[in-house]
């Protein structure tokens, strides 16, 4: 299969649907004449024109608010959020409107928008411009909230997204937009919402992992396997609400859960995966949960501090080997 | 000379809005209407006025204080009266409450419990229409107290960035819920802000229904020409409290009746068309007995309907499926 990255799969999946689907149209900064500062855009406007690929002003509460509004009207709009850490400026937006109208209107409408929010750290761009906030969306009823690991899921995942009535959020790690990977040429390649991945079989220990952390839990279980341990890695793929079943199912399995992400730990969707595992299947453990996150600080700038703050692949191994 | 056709339009429309706030605030003292309710009494003619320009095609968002606009925008005073009481036969199927009332089916997209969540919808609403290219015009409407939100200026930019199809109506009543606007604002014409946008700002007598019918026209049509936005600060007076229940300790009843008496806009409009000879006052005898009727049927209805099942609580949550529990 052909191989292409991770942004050029995300470009692809806006494209195909785009072209069956004149009701979706994207707006965002610099998304048009620079074409995303991950390139992730590059060419759509060729295609598209401006009207529906829109350079936005700096106006993020607009841009979700607008998107939310045209969404009422009938169209199918992508807000792009530049950075993650900027839905912090449009957060009345996201929670009290996106995710409510629908229901408090009892039904009445609708609200198919997806807002795409590259998210984690990347080259020290620090406290504000690096973070992994997914948790917080995970306590909001009426917002789904998807975070693929890898290029043909990033292109499943969104195109999946386009085509979905409810409002979602598509968190794409930055440091994920140059790796590549094979990506199904097929039009209607999906990747259904609301299911994981087992993207390894194990007897042992399940690994729940999602977004860039899915790389470092992959080759965390390679290294424990060549020591003897036999893994399970789940990708999440979607966030909220997170496919509980297959977690459990693998739980009941392996006896065993480790959970890791470039989140934060404390109050981290590891979190609420431990909980519902907790409450549902603590007679299957045979050790305690382990959560693997980032500290608790904002991101620091200097690179040795990042470091220091960024989960590791040996956070990991240790994590599994103190369950045995 | 406005047609007979539109003075019978503004005065039932009026009428309603105040039989049905009325009896709204009866039931809320009584506490048979749960939650909060904030009421139209007194800002009447700017709803009526405002809508008589829009059809069912176009939008409007509305806000905390929206069940005017809800009535003038055309929505059953039936299933809005069965909402507010919690009942399942409500628009929202008691989900909303008198905060959240919404009627798709005739382009009221929603009032808004946040102050100022209304203007980025409303914004997106008339972008949407401007790319599908129709001549379709959304109006927003706003108090005094919400204006000062940033999301006023972010969508204000926007609009007038991308000359977008949308009106944003200011309902000036004084009174940011129980803040008096002139100590927390830098203006006093909230329309002087449209400067800042390049837009027009007209201000108009918000208690006078033929005023505000024509400044609203002239914004509306500038919008459905595709001339871009426009500010409409409709100059009015809050009579009723922030929400029913509010001790209102912040001014004197006898400020708030010298207000009413001097500036009812149902009594100007009847005074002025019995003097102009417009209408009669058998015509307008007949329209109140007509509304009577219509708000006693929406109270009955919203009586007899039952309440939400329990199992009803996920209905709506998600439209392709999914729980988190």
């Amino acid at each position: 299969m052909r191989k292409i990255t991770f942004s050029e799969a995300t470009r692809e999946a806006m494209a195909e649907e785009m072209r069956k689907d004149d009701t979706i149209f994207v707006m965002g900064e610099d998304i048009a004449r620079q074409g995303g500062i991950f390139g992730q855009f590059a060419g759509l406007p060729d295609e598209f024109g401006s009207e529906r690929v829109r350079d936005t002003p700096i106006t993020e509460t607009a841009i979700v608010g607008a998107a939310i509004g045209a969404s009422l009207a009938g169209m199918r709009p992508v807000a792009d959020m530049h950075f993650a850490d900027f839905l912090g400026v449009t957060m009345d937006e996201v929670f009290n409107q996106m995710a409510k109208i629908r229901y408090m209107f009892g039904g009445q409408t609708t609200v198919p928008m997806v807002i795409r929010a590259p998210d984690g750290l990347i080259r020290s761009a620090a406290a504000q411009h690096s973070q992994s906030i997914e948790a917080w969306f995970n306590n909001i009823p009426g917002i789904k909230v998807v975070a693929p690991s890898n290029a043909a899921d990033a292109k499943g995942l969104l195109k999946a997204a386009l085509r979905s009535d409810d409002p979602i959020i598509y968190f794409e790690n930055k440091d994920l937009f140059s790796k590549k990977g094979e990506v199904p040429e097929d039009d209607d390649f999906i990747v259904p919402i609301g299911k994981a991945a087992v993207v390894k079989e194990g007897k042992d220990v399940t690994i729940v992992s999602y977004s860039i952390m899915m790389g470092i839990a992959n080759k965390a279980a390679k290294k424990l396997e060549a020591e003897g341990y036999s893994v399970e890695v789940i990708d999440l793929r979607t966030l909220s609400p997170f496919d509980k079943d297959t977690v459990i199912e693998s739980v009941k399995k392996t006896h065993r859960l480790l959970i890791a992400h470039e989140a934060v730990k404390v109050g981290g969707l590891g979190s609420e995966v431990a909980a519902v595992v907790a409450e549902e299947a603590i007679d299957y453990l045979d050790a305690p949960i382990v959560r693997v996150g980032a500290k608790f600080t904002p991101v620091p700038f200097s690179p040795t501090l990042e470091e220091a703050y960024r989960p590791k692949m040996e956070d990991i191994i240790d994590g599994v080997k103190g369950m045995f | 000379m406005v047609k007979k056709e539109l003075l019978e339009n503004f005065y039932t429309t009026m009428v309603k809005i105040r039989a049905f706030e009325m009896r709204i605030e009866e039931f809320s003292l009584k506490a048979e209407v749960p939650g909060f309710v904030h009421l139209y009494i007194g800002e009447e003619a700017i709803g009526t006025g405002v809508m008589a320009n829009l059809t069912h095609a176009d939008y409007i968002q509305s806000t905390h204080r929206g069940h005017g606009h809800c009535i003038a925008k055309g929505a059953q005073t039936d299933r809005m009266m069965a909402e507010i009481f919690g009942k399942k036969t409500g628009y929202c199927k008691g989900k909303g409450g008198s905060m959240h009332i919404a009627d798709f089916s005739v382009g009221m997209l929603g009032a808004n419990g946040i102050v100022g969540g209304g203007y980025t919808l409303a914004t997106g609403a008339a972008l949407a229409e401007k790319i599908k290219g129709t001549d379709t015009v959304s109006v927003v409407f706003f108090g005094d107290g919400a204006s000062n939100r940033g999301t006023f200026h972010e969508a204000m930019n926007m609009a007038a960035a991308w000359k977008l199809p949308i009106v944003f109506v200011c309902e000036n009543n004084e009174w940011a819920s129980t803040t008096p606007y002139l100590t927390t604002t830098s203006v006093k014409d909230i329309a002087d802000r449209a400067v800042g946008y390049g837009v027009p700002g007209t201000i108009c007598d918000g208690n006078d229904v033929f005023e505000v019918y024509e400044t609203a026209k002239e914004a509306i049509e500038r919008a459905r020409k595709g001339e871009g936005p426009s500010i409409v600060e409709c100059k009015t007076y809050r009579i009723k409290g922030h929400f029913v229940g509010d001790p209102e300790n912040y001014r004197t009843k006898e400020e708030v009746q010298k207000r009413f008496t001097e500036n009812d806009p149902i009594t100007r409009f009847e005074e002025k068309v019995l003097a102009e000879g417009l209408m009669t006052e058998k015509e307008l005898e007949a329209i109140r007995e007509a509304v009577e009727v219509e708000i006693e049927a929406a109270v009955a209805f919203a009586h007899e309907s039952p309440y939400p099942d329990a199992e009803e609580l996920y209905d709506d949550l998600y439209v392709d499926g999914g729980s988190a529990e």
